[in-house]
């Protein structure tokens, strides 16, 4: 095939845009089955308490209730990850969180279900509340998991790559800084919504607004026990996601568990405040980094501490602490470097992942520490990140990979583009410009449970009208990844993305893809797509070769034709030449699949960070900082990401902007903040995300480094633009008025306090001092990889 | 519970409706008349995305009774077409990538409608000032905005 491509590369419309404009689009709570019963749960009151009785009976008596279940009903634990099967569909014994299921009912209406909630006489005896990190490090608090008193520890990491002391002994200059990022959450639109049916023939069919139907399906297996074979999950078209319908959750299993028991369709829809104790948001991590630096900017060595408040479960805690270390190297070359890192249960719904999952915070902080340190040794902001820069095709000390990498470009790109050496520094007091970079992965480069199967398959099948029809797992949570298969196949078949029929996230229908998280769709579903499009190509080719006794290479599909290159004219009409081929080697069906490469490098904890490319991003930040109110306004953002290959670079650039726009609420307004064990605002009214009003001008350029593994070239672009922009929009903060905040989100009321810290004579910061005593295991020594030279 | 028979034109047609009294006009939307294009995200007037317009006025369904409609008139996402053509909005939202997940989408595009009936050519703040009150999570409001002003231009003035 030719580089120039038809499809590929166009701003297109959505395939389902028109469906999405005129309300024709129908997402979970939209779907109606005849004798549906309405589902509702009963949600703890206590953050952490025994559960000494449960008394169904007066809600069972209602008159309209058809089922009542709690823990009992449902005994099986799961959790997203293998490590960390420790969740109940509804608690048993032990409550853990405000907001956590303890029982769920089935009945005729929504009133009656509420109803029948308030009769549900539940009976705890608390327990002492373990909130904070230094509750959870403490010793003599009970433990959230488990018998008796002791720390609350979920899993601690130590590892170190080539040798941390030598290197800040070879340094000119060291730097220590602590910075804290509060958590917060996804917010999507749409609250989680689910609908069960159990057929008279024992299949069960559930509706769910999920990005991972996969994941979802082998927990129903394992928590309901029926066969993988006689369940159904459809991923309906979501109204968002950002990582917050990652995890297989409580109500899609009661909704399964209720529609077996009373032989009706079941629909459970969570309400606002029942989505903020769903949580699985942003992990609040405590971090601590020491950086040594050669006189000219570049990094000997770095040490950097990480302590994570997971909230009351493992969801994908593991993961998220992992990669609160893993992806510092991808943007700069750091020669030695260790990582330790914890993370906590507490009494508080379970953290998770959300749009950058475990590394936004990190960035946070590197960014911030970057921008220190060039101040200190008289660099500028692009400098000391220029020579620093990682390499294209290069690896990293702890074994990642890196392919296609345009960093330097981003960074120059944004930096020209805002006019930032001109401005920085040199803006009136009260105006500011900040600037950061990142990297994120192009999927996860292991699946979540361990197999030796493909990551993504798709199918494409041609009917004898010529109609194509795709067939994929991978769930559209907004990101567009339908209309990227629709235009990767079109591209390959010489036809137009909306002549194709797309069918998508059905366990029954589609092959598997393990989901809508990790970047990964466009990467691993795309190369799939292609796969399976260039063999139905490859056949089609071959048919009509024969026949007209051509060399096949000298055909080519284009415009709903397949003819000779050059000579438009010639060969046969797309829906001729698909019956050719039909009729010469039968059904004209081909499959694709991805998987990624192995990666791994030698340690515990290698799974996490590795990726089969990488995106990289750059953000400036031009903002204004009110010193008397504390209030920061963002003027405009620039960003310029390498996405390898946009293609589409409408909806690429739609991934961009949301970034920003999720990545600036997380610097300025979003906190997922708690009194004790109780959510502060779980409403849209407390919990505040930028409206039109506060979004700026967005200035997006997209790089494309064309990676050689992708589809097309094509890498992530749906998480990597975010993580920049919380951190060049703290830098600019400091450009405007000389402090430093080093807590997110950047709240005027820590503006001021750092302010009035500057004017009594201190050093104009606010941020914690210091992380806790917490004797890490001895790190793991890992030789840098071969060919790695510091 | 009191019940009543509410007569309320939605969409140019006139439905009677026997319903009870403190069902929301977003609850007699979606359940009743099956018209689940009007999206529900909070139900408590803080995300926009059950706007409908009543009598021309963008008003927030999840916080109406059915009652206050009776005998006026709501439009819903499902009446924007006119004979099968979409509305320039909707053309412009769609070519403009003004939708990700789209559950945003029917509550802005009627609060973008009642703005372009009040103010054929908006500035860019009147823009931002009448969508302030439908919340998106998906775009930064870049397209969406740009949409808007694309169908502006578009329409006969």
């Amino acid at each position: 095939m030719s580089t120039t491509y038809r499809v590929v590369g166009r701003p297109l419309p959505r395939v389902d845009a028109m469906e999405q404009t005129t309300g024709q689009i129908r997402y979970a709570d939209d779907v109606k089955l005849p004798g549906t019963l309405i589902g509702r749960q009963l949600r703890s009151t206590e953050a952490h308490a025994v559960i000494t009785g449960i008394d169904t009976s007066r809600a069972t008596a209602l008159p309209g209730v058809k089922a009542v279940i709690t823990g009992a009903d449902l005994p099986t634990t799961y959790g997203i990850l293998p490590v960390s099967q420790d969740e109940n569909v509804l608690a048993i014994d032990r409550v853990r969180y405000v907001g956590e299921p303890v029982a769920a009912v089935a009945a005729i209406d929504a009133a009656t279900a509420e109803r029948a909630l308030e009769l549900i006489d539940v009976t705890y005896e608390p327990l002492d509340e373990v909130v904070t990190l230094d509750q959870a490090l403490a010793d003599d608090k009970p433990l959230i998991h488990g018998e008796g008193t002791g720390r609350n520890v979920h899993r601690s990491a130590a590892l170190e790559f080539g040798d941390v002391d030598e290197g800040m002994a070879a340094a000119d200059h060291i730097r220590e800084d602590v910075f804290f990022f509060r958590g917060n959450t996804h917010a999507a639109l749409e609250t989680h919504a689910a609908l069960a049916s159990f057929s008279p023939v024992g299949k069960l069919t559930l509706w769910s607004s999920t990005q991972v139907p996969h994941y979802v399906h082998r927990t129903l297996e394992r928590v309901l026990g029926l066969p993988a074979a006689r369940i159904r999950v459809i991923a309906t078209p979501s109204g968002g996601g950002f990582g917050g319908k990652t995890d297989p959750f409580s109500h899609e299993l009661a909704a399964a568990k209720l529609s077996m028991l009373t032989g009706r369709p079941v629909k459970i829809t969570l309400n606002r405040e029942e989505v903020f104790y769903s949580h699985r948001g942003r992990h609040p991590v405590l971090m601590w980094i020491k950086t040594g630096f050669e006189r000219d900017g570049r990094i000997t060595a770095m040490h950097f501490k990480s302590f994570l408040d997971g909230g009351a479960y493992g969801s994908y805690g593991v993961a998220t602490l992992y990669y609160t270390g893993a992806l510092q190297t991808s943007t700069y070359r750091i020669p030695n470097y260790r990582f330790e890192g914890v993370r906590v249960f507490t009494n508080k719904p379970a953290c998770g992942p959300k749009r950058g999952h475990g590394t936004p915070q990190p960035r946070f902080a590197l960014e911030a520490q970057m921008d220190k340190a060039a101040a200190d040794l008289g660099l500028d902001p692009v400098t000391i990140r220029l020579r620093n820069a990682v390499e294209p095709f290069s690896k990293t000390v702890n074994h990642l990979r890196i392919t296609s990498c345009a960093l330097s470009e981003c960074l120059n790109e944004v930096a020209g583009a805002s006019g930032f050496a001109e401005k920085h520094g040199r803006l009136p007091i009260g105006r500011g410009i900040g600037l950061a970079v990142s990297a994120y992965m192009s999927g996860a480069g292991l699946p979540i449970y361990w197999n030796d199967m493909p990551q993504s398959e798709v199918e494409v099948r041609v009917d004898r009208g010529g109609g194509v029809t795709v067939y994929s797992m991978a769930a559209d949570v907004g990101q567009g990844s339908t209309s990227m298969l629709a235009t990767v196949v079109a591209e390959c078949l010489g036809l137009e993305p909306a002549d194709l029929n797309m069918v998508t996230a059905d366990t029954d229908l589609t092959p598997v893809d393990l989901g809508s998280y990790s970047s990964r769709v466009t990467f691993m579903a795309g190369n799939a797509a292609v796969e399976a499009a260039m063999k139905v190509r490859s056949r089609i080719i071959k048919a009509v070769a024969d026949k007209l006794e051509a060399d096949p290479g000298d055909l080519t599909l284009v415009d709903g034709r397949v003819a000779v290159e050059g000579d438009a004219e010639s060969g046969l009409e797309w829906s001729e030449a698909v019956r050719l081929a039909i009729a010469t080697e039968g059904p004209l069906s081909e499959s694709g699949s991805y998987r990624a490469p192995e990666l791994a490098g030698p340690y515990r904890g290698a799974g996490v960070g590795i990726s089969p490319a990488y995106s990289y991003s750059a953000a400036v930040a031009l903002i204004e900082c009110d010193p008397d109110t504390g209030m920061v306004d963002v003027e405009r953002i620039w960003v310029a990401h390498d996405i390898g290959k946009a293609i589409n670079p409408l909806l690429a650039e739609g991934q961009v902007e949301g970034s920003v726009y999720m990545g600036l609420g997380e610097a300025l307004y979003e906190e997922h903040a708690f009194r004790g064990g109780l959510h502060r605002g779980p409403s849209l009214l407390d919990y505040k995300i930028p409206t039109a009003l506060e979004m700026p001008p967005i200035e997006t350029i997209l790089v494309e480094s064309i990676d050689p593994e992708g589809p097309f070239g094509a890498k992530e672009a749906g998480q990597g633009p975010l993580l920049p922009v919380i951190p060049a929009i703290a830098n600019a903060v400091h450009d405007a008025i000389g402090v430093r905040i080093d807590e997110v989100p950047i709240t005027p009321d820590k503006v001021i306090a750092a302010l009035r810290n500057a004017a009594r004579g201190g050093p104009g910061r606010f941020g914690p001092e210091a992380v806790p005593e917490f004797e890490f295991d001895t790190p793991y020594r890992v030789e840098p990889p071969e060919g790695f030279t510091p | 519970m009191t019940e009543h028979v509410l007569p309320v034109e939605v969409n140019g047609e006139t439905h009677r409706l026997l319903i009870s009294d403190q069902r929301t006009l977003l609850e007699v939307l979606r359940e009743d008349l099956g018209m689940t294009g009007t999206k529900h995200g909070c139900d408590l007037g803080e995300c926009g995305a059950c706007t409908v317009l009543l009598d021309n006025q963008p008003v927030l369904s999840c916080l109406v009774l059915a009652r206050q409609a009776e005998n006026r008139s709501v439009a819903t996402i499902e009446g924007l077409a006119e004979n099968g053509q979409p509305h320039e909005l909707q053309t412009a939202f769609a070519e403009l990538g003004a939708a990700q997940c789209g559950y945003c989408t029917p509550g802005m595009l009627l609060s973008a409608r009642a703005l372009l009936e009040d103010s054929p050519d908006p500035t860019a703040h009147e823009i931002n000032q009448a969508l302030a009150g439908n919340l998106c999570r998906c775009t930064g409001y870049t397209k969406i905005r740009e949409a808007v002003q694309l169908a502006a231009s578009r329409s006969p003035a």
